[in-house]
């Protein structure tokens, strides 16, 4: 996996260390370590899961295997323009792949990377709720509905600067 | 004890409570098949994920089959071991491993010594009638271990032995499902990570996916090339062990056969690591009296107590988890390395060649120790001391293929002048050795008298933690002992505490000590074949001539000739090392 270095900043660290220390620095409570963790980062990266594992005296290794085991977990971080993809049935069957694979071949990243800029990340998601507007995708709170692959260099101008 | 009643097969039985359907049916000579389960009793080494399930049987009245390994036995079960319906399942659950296994059995490391493979072979499977995607993932080259997960079975043993026995954490199961696997932390390369070298994995792993990085080809360049003079050293638990590759029952001291063996592959000269050992407890012994004697006099700066540093796993160990301590152990090269420093020194000086034109292999129960040899301080311009270390397994493998027969070989001796040795030297192959070793020769140096029982009994055995207080005339020395690295931690814990008692502490990381090293022939789970391996070490010590280090001639020869005094300059030069702070790049300093 390639890895690129973070450095963390001294409240981040300290951040880290009160979650850890709120769940009294207990091996048993790494789920929800790791998960106020990422409501606080965003995503978990080598750095944060070091520190966690420090502070819960256990091994980097089986934070790391807890982390790849949830879904809900993340190693990367979400792009400023986070761009999810609904795969419900609805947006499924109207096509909402084509959708999903020219956003890929677009912005040439793969389903839960970031552009090396930082600006899109791409995920796919479970319905929304919003089967009406099949297929749907969301960038941000911003809802898109009915959309084709054609729109999709459209959608992805608009957060042109 | 509360005794239950059941049935297993037909036959009546009598168990005590809580026993496991597995253990119940081995105590009456019914055998059941197991993959991820292992246990080595006298080693408190225990793996029961319940995982594989291919040890179910069917019990009466239960829906379902139980898998026996985790399943106590209940008053009145009626237990079935081999019904058609368990046959069938076990096959079915061995078909399903088997059709996300490599099938390159012919060519794999572990051919002829696979568990799985066994497993295959007795249930006579055919065909897999499973066909899907296969799981594939890089391979790991490091310069011990060779990790091959696209054989990984996930029986789980490799991650409890690196992180519950051993306490190094290198290993985890990660991600899910299908793509679940045994990995380390970030996916890194084994070589990026804590790992320590132990082997110990490699010594549970019941397939191919773990194994030592195979150096025998390169021997046998070396051996051919006619410019190169080519020695080579075995190291104590190998003569107690390697006869298990050749059919010998486990304990068979093959020390001849193995000299006239590595005689026959065309070695120049052979050589013995005990002969190494036998220097190191000169060097070790002289180093425990010179810090006690400065205790003694009050000098509050001698760091005690002394911790061994003959074991290159343990020494990473605590290179990654206490490198603040780095003070502490003995600055004493291992035996390999002291040979290697020897050989490439006083040995080539005496042959009037350059240590260009010699190589160095080493027959080693371990693999670590081809990480130590690699270690670029123990070399010189880039030649190193030891160029090969090979395993046990390695050198019955360069045996096999050699053609030589092994079994019917005579006795033969090592050559001199670096292959005599005393007991004292053997038994540095198990746990309690070095330290008896020492002992034996620092008991005479410092009370000059001679020791009326050289045997210390209270310092062998196969407890993880053990300790004994050795008089020496008067001066009580408080020696500690420990083997296995969670065991070695916690005597670590001690020190750094400020509360250990110890004047001397013998670390080794494997269970058992050398003769249970990741390089020997694979025990399979069974403890027996290390306590025999262990009696084997005891008995070859019983029978030398010499069982005191300092007694050694040509070690004595060796430093009227050329080293000097133990602690001298020379001595100190080639024969003493130091350590590092291995605190991986990517862990931030959270000690500040
Ligand atoms: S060699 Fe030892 S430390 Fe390294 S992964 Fe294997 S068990 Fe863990
Ligand atoms: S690498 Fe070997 S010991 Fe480890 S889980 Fe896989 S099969 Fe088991
Ligand atoms: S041996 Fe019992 S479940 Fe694997």
């Amino acid at each position: 996996m390639s890895h690129v270095k973070i450095v963390l900043k001294t409240e981040q660290v300290d951040e880290i260390k009160a979650i850890c220390k709120a769940f009294h620095n207990d091996e048993g409570e790494l789920i929800n370590v790791l998960h106020k963790v990422q409501t606080f980062f965003g995503y978990l990266p080598a750095e944060v899961q070091e520190v966690i594992a420090h502070e819960l005296r256990m091994s980097v290794a089986k934070v790391f295997g807890v982390v790849t085991f949830y879904s809900f977990f993340t190693m990367k971080p979400k792009g400023r323009f986070p761009i999810s993809v609904c795969m419900g049935t609805a947006c499924y069957v109207r096509g909402a792949e084509k959708v999903l694979d020219e956003f890929k071949r677009h912005l040439k990243i793969k389903v839960g990377e970031s552009t090396p800029d930082g600006k899109f990340s791409l995920s796919s998601l479970r319905c929304v709720g919003a089967c009406g507007l099949a297929p749907v995708v969301m960038v941000g709170e911003k809802v898109y509905g009915r959309v084709s692959s054609e729109d999709v260099k459209k959608i992805v101008a608009e957060y042109n600067d | 004890m509360e005794l239950i009643k059941l049935t297993i097969d037909n036959k009546a039985i009598e168990i005590e409570k809580g026993t496991t359907i597995l253990k119940a049916a081995k105590q009456n000579g019914i055998n059941i098949p197991t993959l991820c389960y292992l246990e080595l009793k006298d080693l408190k080494i225990v793996n029961k994920p319940g995982g594989c399930r291919i040890c179910v049987v069917e019990v009466e009245g239960r829906r379902n089959l139980a898998p026996a390994c985790v399943t106590e036995c209940q008053p009145g079960m009626v237990i079935h071991t081999h019904s058609v319906r368990v046959i069938n399942t076990r096959r079915t659950v061995l078909e399903l491993i088997l059709s996300d296994h490599p099938f390159d059995c012919l060519i794999c490391p572990k051919n002829g010594n696979c568990e799985l493979q066994t497993m295959a072979q007795k249930f006579g499977v055919r065909e897999i009638p499973f066909q899907g995607v296969q799981s594939t993932y890089r391979k790991d080259f490091s310069p011990s271990i060779i990790r091959d997960i696209d054989k990984c079975i996930m029986c789980r043993r490799c991650e409890m032995m690196c992180n519950e026995f051993q306490t190094v954490g290198a290993l985890s199961a990660i991600n899910r499902g299908f793509e679940s696997v045994v990995s380390t932390a970030f996916d890194q390369l084994l070589e990026k990570s804590v790992c320590t070298y132990c082997g110990q994995c490699i010594a549970v792993c019941p397939v191919g996916a773990l194994t030592e990085a195979d150096h025998t080809s390169k021997v046998i360049r070396a051996i051919a090339d006619p410019t190169k003079t080519v020695i080579v050293q075995t190291a104590p638990a190998v003569r107690a062990a390697l006869g298990e590759e050749f059919g010998y029952a486990p304990g068979t001291l093959v020390t001849g056969k193995m000299a006239a063996a590595l005689r026959r592959l065309e070695f120049d000269y052979i050589f013995d690591t005990d002969w190494a050992a036998d220097l190191t407890i000169w060097e070790e012994g002289h180093e425990l009296l010179d810090r006690l004697s400065r205790h003694l006099a009050g000098d509050k700066t001698v760091k005690l107590p002394i911790l061994t540093s003959c074991c290159p796993a343990w020494v990473k160990f605590f290179e990654h988890q206490f490198p603040e301590m780095h003070e502490i152990p003995s600055t004493a090269k291992s035996p390999q390395q002291m040979f290697g420093a020897m050989a490439k020194s006083y040995f080539v000086e005496k042959l009037g060649i350059t240590r260009e034109e010699m190589v160095v292999v080493s027959i080693m129960p371990c693999v670590a120790k081809k990480y130590e040899s690699s270690r670029p301080e123990f070399a010189v311009n880039d030649n190193p001391d030891v160029d090969f270390s090979l395993t046990t397994r390695e050198l019955a493998a360069l045996i096999r293929q050699s053609n030589i027969d092994f079994n019917n070989l005579p006795d033969e001796d090592f050559d001199s002048p670096m292959g005599s040795s005393t007991g004292a030297g053997v038994i540095f192959g198990t746990t309690g050795g070095v330290i008896e070793a020492a002992c034996r020769t620092a008991y005479e140096v410092f009370t000059k008298k001679p020791l009326e029982k050289i045997d210390f009994k209270e310092l062998r055995g196969l407890d993880g933690i053990r300790s004994a207080t050795i008089d020496f005339d008067g001066l009580p020395i408080n020696i500690g002992i420990a083997h296995g690295l969670g065991n070695a931690r916690k005597l670590l814990e001690e020190v750094k505490a400020g509360k250990s008692k110890f004047h001397a502490i013998e670390i080794m990381a494997c269970p058992g000590g050398c003769i249970n090293g990741g390089g020997q022939p694979l025990h399979h789970g069974d403890s027996e074949v290390i306590k025999a391996r262990w009696r084997a070490i005891y008995e070859e010590d019983a029978n030398k001539p010499l069982r005191k280090s300092h007694e050694n001639p040509d070690i004595i020869k060796l430093y009227e000739e050329y080293l000097g005094k133990p602690l001298g300059e020379k001595a100190h030069h080639l024969l003493h090392t130091h350590y590092f702070d291995r605190r991986t790049d990517i862990v931030i300093d959270l000690e500040k």
